[in-house]
């Protein structure tokens, strides 16, 4: 069995985000990066059903430098093969050119059995980029998945509903994103680090899989960040002291639920 | 290659700071109170390779150096120092002193099941008289036809309790001085052992702490770790690189602390201003930050020099003498900080401040630290 999982290296969900560049982006100094958490149940899927069955996990990013760091961290853990396209900026924040570069060195790189991704990239979290790109390879996709088995040529997989649950089978080759329950992340060990400084990283630009990243960002482009704008300050609370007067506090709290508030 | 070591320092170091944010820090001040040791805990370092991270590879360790070493040890100490102490102990003594010593038969049945966490080993140097004065050991060990037999006492054995086997020192030569010590590898399921009393100890309470009764324990031959009355010498050898273990478990705590009282000093508000904007709380900021600065070039110095295969006797002491009482210092200071608030265990400062103590103590007080650096310049 042959494994591909994309992996988006993304923003701590725990960094202080400030708007930066021309108010379109956020100022990435001082922003410590990680491999986007839904990502993470899905390499180690990938890695788990390796280890059950054999195989190869390969994983792919799309995105400047620093992805290398994230994808060092997916061969600690266990993946195989690492494949980084270099690049990102012309095709920032644009889920559909992401999909058509994914999809091509998805194509590149394989074939593969199975593809994973996460149910959505931490920072942008539109759940777009994985069903676009099983759309583009015209392979069945099931995202949402916590539950996952896969047999030969096809595979069960669970996902969460409102009050119950779904169980889809597809063929195989297919593609899952993967959502939290799926399972829990293992942490590299000291040999995986170790072990994962040996194996190179293929570094291809968007040219190799024959496209031009300018024209993807640019007149092929689906859509751009326009503008980023923080949640407005909070105002400090208000406090009541109900313990002299309690039935004159309880007046008041009703009075500014229903004036200033609006809520009653 | 200097880079690529570099890179996988920050590997580790990210690593292991992550597992010690999400495994150990939820659980710290229940652990304490308890005094709790984190079974499960040790069973996941294990897993990572953090029990057996100076073993090489052939006997299933980590294969690591020094440098890689007290990263670990100081990630896990700025979060639970109890935990890195028991890392610490575990790596520097019981199994160091195997992987040094031990014969490749001692090593191929210990070492495997030591680096997985299988097992958690203990060392035993301390014995009720004899604690800086490890030379004045009263365990005595009898050669018989077939072995061993040793009766005495040990105690403030780390793992004693928890731990599956020790390298004790036990005298071999009634009435001889430190030269007539003796190491020896003890199952601790050998029949005479008895597991002491559990230590109620200030801080480092998960780690496990008890004395060790040996009565009438017979060994085999082969329990003797390398040649009859050298157990003393390679005490001090294995205390050469444990010494820096607690360097970086000191540094650890500092950092904590460190830490702890900045994001303090920066929330507290009084004469409507944050404390940290007082000139009197900065200035303490920036003596802690040396001082950690300070421990942290010890501490790699000696590791480095530890790698490179020189003799640290002089390096080890120093960095673990300035380090154990800049924690102490330092977890003081960020006690002062965070003023009453500090004094209540709703904050993590009072147990940085008792648990290091602890490294101003273990592996040879601060005294004995100075005695040793003076030896060493006096060419003793
Ligand atoms: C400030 C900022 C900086 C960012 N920098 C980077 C960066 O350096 N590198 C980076 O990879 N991402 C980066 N991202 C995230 C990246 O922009 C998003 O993943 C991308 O825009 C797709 O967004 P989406 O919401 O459509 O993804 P979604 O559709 O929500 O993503 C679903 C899944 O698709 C896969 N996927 C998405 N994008 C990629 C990708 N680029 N490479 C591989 N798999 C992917 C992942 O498995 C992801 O879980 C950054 C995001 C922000 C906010
Ligand atoms: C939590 C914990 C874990 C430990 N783990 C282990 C372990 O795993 N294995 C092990 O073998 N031991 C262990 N120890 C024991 C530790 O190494 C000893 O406590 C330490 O060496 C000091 O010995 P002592 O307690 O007998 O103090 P003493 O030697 O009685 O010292 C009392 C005081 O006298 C001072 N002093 C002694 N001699 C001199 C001198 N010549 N000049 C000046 N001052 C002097 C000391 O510095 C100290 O201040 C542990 C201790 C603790 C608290």
């Amino acid at each position: 069995m042959k494994y591909c999982v994309l992996v988006a290296y993304v923003p701590d969900t725990a960094s202080i985000i400030k708007i930066g560049g021309a108010g379109n982006r956020i100022d990435e100094g001082g922003i410590k990066w990680i491999i986007s958490p839904y990502d993470e149940f899905a390499l180690e899927e990938a890695i788990r059903l390796k280890e059950a069955r054999g195989g190869e996990v390969t994983v792919i990013t799309y995105g400047p430098d620093r992805g290398s760091t994230g994808l060092r961290e997916c061969l600690a853990r266990g993946a195989d093969r690492a494949v980084h396209v270099m690049g990102g900026e012309a095709t920032f924040g644009d889920a559909f050119a992401i999909a058509r570069v994914l999809a091509a060195a998805v194509q590149k790189a394989g074939p593969f059995d199975l593809i994973l991704c996460g149910i959505k990239g931490v920072g942008s979290d539109q759940s777009l980029v994985g069903a676009m790109v099983a759309e583009l390879l015209d392979v069945p996709h099931v995202s949402g998945v916590v539950k996952l088995e896969v047999g030969e040529g096809s595979l069960t997989a669970q996902r969460d509903v409102e009050g119950g649950t779904e169980v889809f089978t597809a063929p195989l080759p297919c593609l899952v994103a993967a959502h939290k329950g799926l399972n829990e992340p293992r942490y590299p060990s000291l040999k995986g680090i170790m072990a994962a400084k040996k194996i190179p990283i293929e570094t291809w630009k968007p040219a190799d899989l024959g496209l031009d990243e300018a024209a993807l960002g640019g007149a092929e482009a689906t859509s751009r960040w326009l503008k980023l704008e923080l949640p407005a300050a909070k105002a400090g609370g208000t406090i009541l002291n109900g313990e002299e007067d309690p039935a004159g506090a309880a007046r008041e709290l009703a009075r500014l639920l229903r004036h200033e508030a609006k809520a009653i | 290659m200097a880079a690529m070591a570099d890179d996988s320092v920050a590997s580790v170091r990210e690593m292991v700071r992550e597992f010690a944010r999400r495994e150990l820090a939820p659980h710290v001040r229940e652990w304490d109170e308890a005094s709790f040791f984190p079974a499960e805990v040790f069973r996941q370092l294990g897993e990572l390779g953090m029990l057996g991270v100076l073993v090489p590879e052939e006997y299933g360790g980590a294969g690591l150096d020094y440098r890689h070493y007290v990263t670990i040890v100081a990630e896990l100490a700025a979060v639970e120092p109890g935990v890195a102490l028991s890392v610490a102990a575990h790596n520097s003594l019981c199994t160091n002193h195997i992987l040094l010593f031990g014969s490749d038969e001692q090593k191929r049945q210990w070492l495997p099941r030591l680096a997985r966490g299988e097992v958690l080993g203990a060392w035993g140097l301390t014995e009720p008289g004899a604690g800086s004065d490890a030379g004045g050991t009263r365990t005595t060990a009898r050669r018989e036809v077939d072995g061993w037999v040793i009766n005495g006492a040990k105690n403030f054995i780390t793992h004693a309790t928890v731990g599956g086997v020790a390298v004790l020192t036990a005298r071999t030569a009634p009435g001889s001085d430190h030269r007539g010590i003796s190491a020896f590898l003890v199952p601790l399921d050998t029949r005479g052992v008895v597991r002491g009393k559990k230590e109620d100890k200030v801080g480092m309470r998960v780690s496990d702490t008890s004395s060790l009764i040996l009565e009438d324990v017979r060994l085999p031959a082969d329990a003797l770790v390398g040649a009859e009355g050298e157990g003393f010498v390679q005490a001090m050898e294995v205390l050469d690189g444990g010494r820096i273990s607690i360097a970086a478990l000191g540094l650890g705590i500092a950092r904590g602390a460190l830490q702890a009282a900045l994001s303090y000093a920066r929330q507290r508000h009084q004469f409507g201003r944050p404390i940290a904007s007082f000139q009197g709380i900065q200035f303490k900021l920036a003596d802690m930050s040396v001082l950690v600065s300070a421990a942290e070039l010890l501490t790699f110095r000696a590791a480095e020099a530890k790698d490179a295969g020189e003799k640290t006797t002089r390096l080890s002491s120093e960095a673990k003498l300035f380090a154990s009482e800049a924690a102490v210092r330092v977890a003081e200071e960020a006690v002062q900080i965070h003023g009453g608030y500090g004094y209540t265990k709703d904050y993590p400062v009072e147990k940085l401040w008792r648990d290091a103590k602890l490294c101003t103590i273990g592996e040879g007080t601060s005294e004995i630290q100075r005695l040793v650096i003076a030896r060493q310049l006096l060419g003793e």
